[in-house]
């Protein structure tokens, strides 16, 4: 039954998702053009390079979860690793 | 003693003495009522400001010295005991209430007092009392995890003790003011305060300890222990050096386990480590900017991060389930508190008009000012990163991404006041911050709502959720599996135990084949006490009162260590 519901939900929960994507993409493609319309008072020199926040910001997401994922191999256990004596 | 005198911490405590004769809505109605009163009276007492002093056979112990430091941490202290006990309103539990009354008045005493040794009695007492709420989940793994906390909060009270008492051999003096770190006793005070701040390869207790707790008990935990133990450290160590690299590395290190980790609950335990680490970081760099920075930081995360506790609180408590891969599709069945959990989650996020945004940005700029350009760089990397996950992550997988078919009731009226009072802090402090930087330590001018500041935060978060979307739509974001991911608790939870295991084994091994021979081995004793024991043998030179108490704590610390092992 769930599955059933869950089909039935698909379909407009997609749309609805590419809907929300849509304003999204539009606002980033804002906040970025705004970079160029805004003089801003920086202190630090990498602060004056053009979409400088918008590159780290995504970057360093990447690298984030590219190397977490990769953490997984050396770290990750069963659940009950600590249980088992 | 007139009405006005009694100290902060006495009312909490006669607060929890009350809650233990109490029942059902009396009871739940008093652990609202008790912090309310005593915020009162600090607030509009004429006395509340002046210091309280008792001296017991000739030591000052001085229990009220109030000024602009402790008096913001003791205000959010008595926010959160009242919003935990609204959050806890329909738990029936009057020892768990008791508990958490003296938990919380343990953390206002430990901010309020004056000297080391009355702080040390109040760390023992929050030790105690928090670990209550952790037994009182009554399951076995809440049992050990409990264990392990007590044990590590005790180690970390011995050791205040132990640099108390030889801090005052070498001044002569037990206030509890800067001291920076100079020499054995300020080292074994500056590590005491940093396993409770939960310093790196120091912080396991937290992420093992915080997630087996009640929903309640979390809401509660979240919000004292590691907020007493950042006041501390700006209290005694401010300015230096070594707390900005420390920092550094906590707002980095947890986020990558973070992402990995399943219990979304263990996922806040880590963020609550990378929030901590921008108020050491503050402390470290010791400008004025920098302390407003971290005591409103601290502030701020108290109340953010006990809305997402409490959200995740509500969720466990409905369905029972807290593991990222079981839950999802809750905001159908959720949908107040998906909305709440979301006002949390762009709090700690530090979005503007949210209260994260007021306070980290001001660590960040004092940063910059002080031409700390890497560790800006790290705390920019962690910025990004707590946005990834715990501002998208935890509403992600517990309200949204996949339908896990879960269809519960919406969390019930007292979690969700709570949860409101608590959102509705996030957005007013986050819109009108002067109130609370009125509160601040050093007065100041400060504001982070110029167009530099406000468009690289929005640059900054949009570009990582633009990230999060990419790599969850190219399948390269990690899936949430049941698992747990080794950190520095293997040391003691496996490492030690190994030790043990292979150590018992050549003892045992040892007294068999030395029983055979029992006088000899006698013999070989009498002639190892003469030569220890000698006139020029080491243990009969003088030992210093420092050496004392070092090997007196180091002995308890391994003892306690031992007990746990086995």
């Amino acid at each position: 039954m769930n599955s059933e519901h869950h089909k039935e939900n698909q379909l407009p929960q997609a749309m609805g998702l590419r809907r929300i994507l849509r304003w999204f993409y539009i606002a980033c493609i804002i906040s970025a053009g705004l970079d160029i319309l805004i003089h801003r008072h920086v202190t630090h020199p990498w602060e004056h390079w053009i979409f400088f926040y918008c590159v780290f910001g995504f970057v360093a997401c990447v690298i984030l979860v590219v190397v977490a994922k990769w953490m997984r191999k050396p770290l990750m256990r069963s659940e009950d690793y600590y249980d088992r004596n | 003693m007139i009405v006005t005198e009694i100290p902060s911490f006495a009312i909490f405590f006669a607060g929890a003495i009350g809650a233990l004769f109490l029942r059902r809505q009396l009871l739940a109605l008093w652990c609202i009522v008790i912090p309310l009163v005593s915020a009162l009276l600090l607030i509009f007492s004429s006395s509340a400001d002046s210091l309280i002093e008792i001296s017991i056979t000739g030591l000052n112990l001085v229990i009220h010295r109030p000024d602009r430091l402790s008096l913001v941490f003791a205000y959010v202290f008595h926010i959160a005991a009242v919003l935990g006990g609204i959050f806890a309103w329909r738990l029936g539990d009057p020892l768990f209430k008791s508990a958490s009354l003296a938990y919380a008045g343990s953390a206002v005493g430990a901010v309020f007092c004056g000297d080391l040794i009355t702080l040390f009695l109040f760390w023992e007492l929050m030790a105690f009392s928090s670990a209550y709420l952790i037994f009182c989940r009554g399951s076995a793994k809440s049992t050990q995890a409990g264990i392990r906390y007590l044990i590590i909060q005790i180690i970390s009270g011995l050791m205040l003790l132990a640099g108390s008492v030889m801090h005052y051999g070498e001044t002569g003096s037990l206030e509890f003011t800067h001291m920076g770190l100079s020499g054995m006793a300020s080292l074994l005070i500056f590590l005491a305060f940093g396993i409770k701040c939960a310093f790196p390869l120091l912080h396991n207790w937290l992420t093992d300890a915080y997630p087996e707790s009640t929903p309640e008990g979390t809401v509660f935990l979240s919000a004292f222990t590691t907020k007493v133990a950042v006041y501390a450290l700006a209290r005694g160590f401010a300015g230096t050096e070594m707390l900005i690299y420390i920092g550094a590395i906590m707002t980095c290190f947890p986020i990558f386990y973070a992402v990995i980790e399943n219990d979304l609950r263990r996922v806040l335990a880590y963020s609550m480590i990378n929030q901590i680490g921008f108020m050491v970081c503050g402390i470290g760099i010791g400008t004025e900017l920098a302390i407003n920075g971290a005591t409103a930081h601290a502030f701020n995360d108290v109340i953010f991060k006990g809305l997402l506790m409490m959200s995740m609180g509500a969720v466990l408590y409905r369905t029972g389930k807290m593991n990222g891969s079981d839950l999802g599709g809750l905001y159908k069945s959720m949908p107040k508190t998906a909305a709440l959990c979301i006002v949390g989650a762009a709090s700690i996020s530090a979005f503007p008009l949210f209260s994260g945004f007021v306070s980290k940005s001001m660590v960040m700029s004092a940063a910059l000012e002080e031409g700390y350009w890497i560790i800006w760089i790290a705390l920019l990397f962690a910025s990004a990163g707590v946005f990834h996950h715990a501002g998208i992550k935890i509403p992600f997988f517990a309200f949204f991404a996949h339908d896990s078919g879960i269809r519960v009731k919406e969390a019930p009226a007292s979690m969700l006041v709570a949860m409101g009072l608590a959102a509705a802090l996030c957005i007013g402090i986050g819109s009108f911050p002067s109130a609370l930087y009125s509160l601040l330590p050093y007065d100041t001018d400060y504001s982070a709502y110029d167009a530099t500041h406000v468009l690289a935060q929005i640059q900054l978060l949009l570009f990582s959720a633009l990230a999060f979307v990419w790599l969850k739509l190219s399948g390269i974001y990690p899936p949430e599996l049941r698992s747990v991911n080794i950190d520095a608790e293997w040391v003691y939870r496996k490492g030690l135990l190994s030790v043990y295991r292979c150590t018992s084994g050549v003892v045992e091994s040892v007294i068999q084949s030395t029983y055979g021979n029992l006088l000899g081995v006698i013999k070989r004793m009498f002639h190892l006490i003469k030569l220890t024991t000698g006139e020029s043998s080491r243990m009969a030179k003088e030992w210093t009162v420092d050496m004392m108490v070092v090997s007196v704590v180091v002995l308890f610390a391994i003892f306690l260590v031992y007990l746990f092992g086995t």
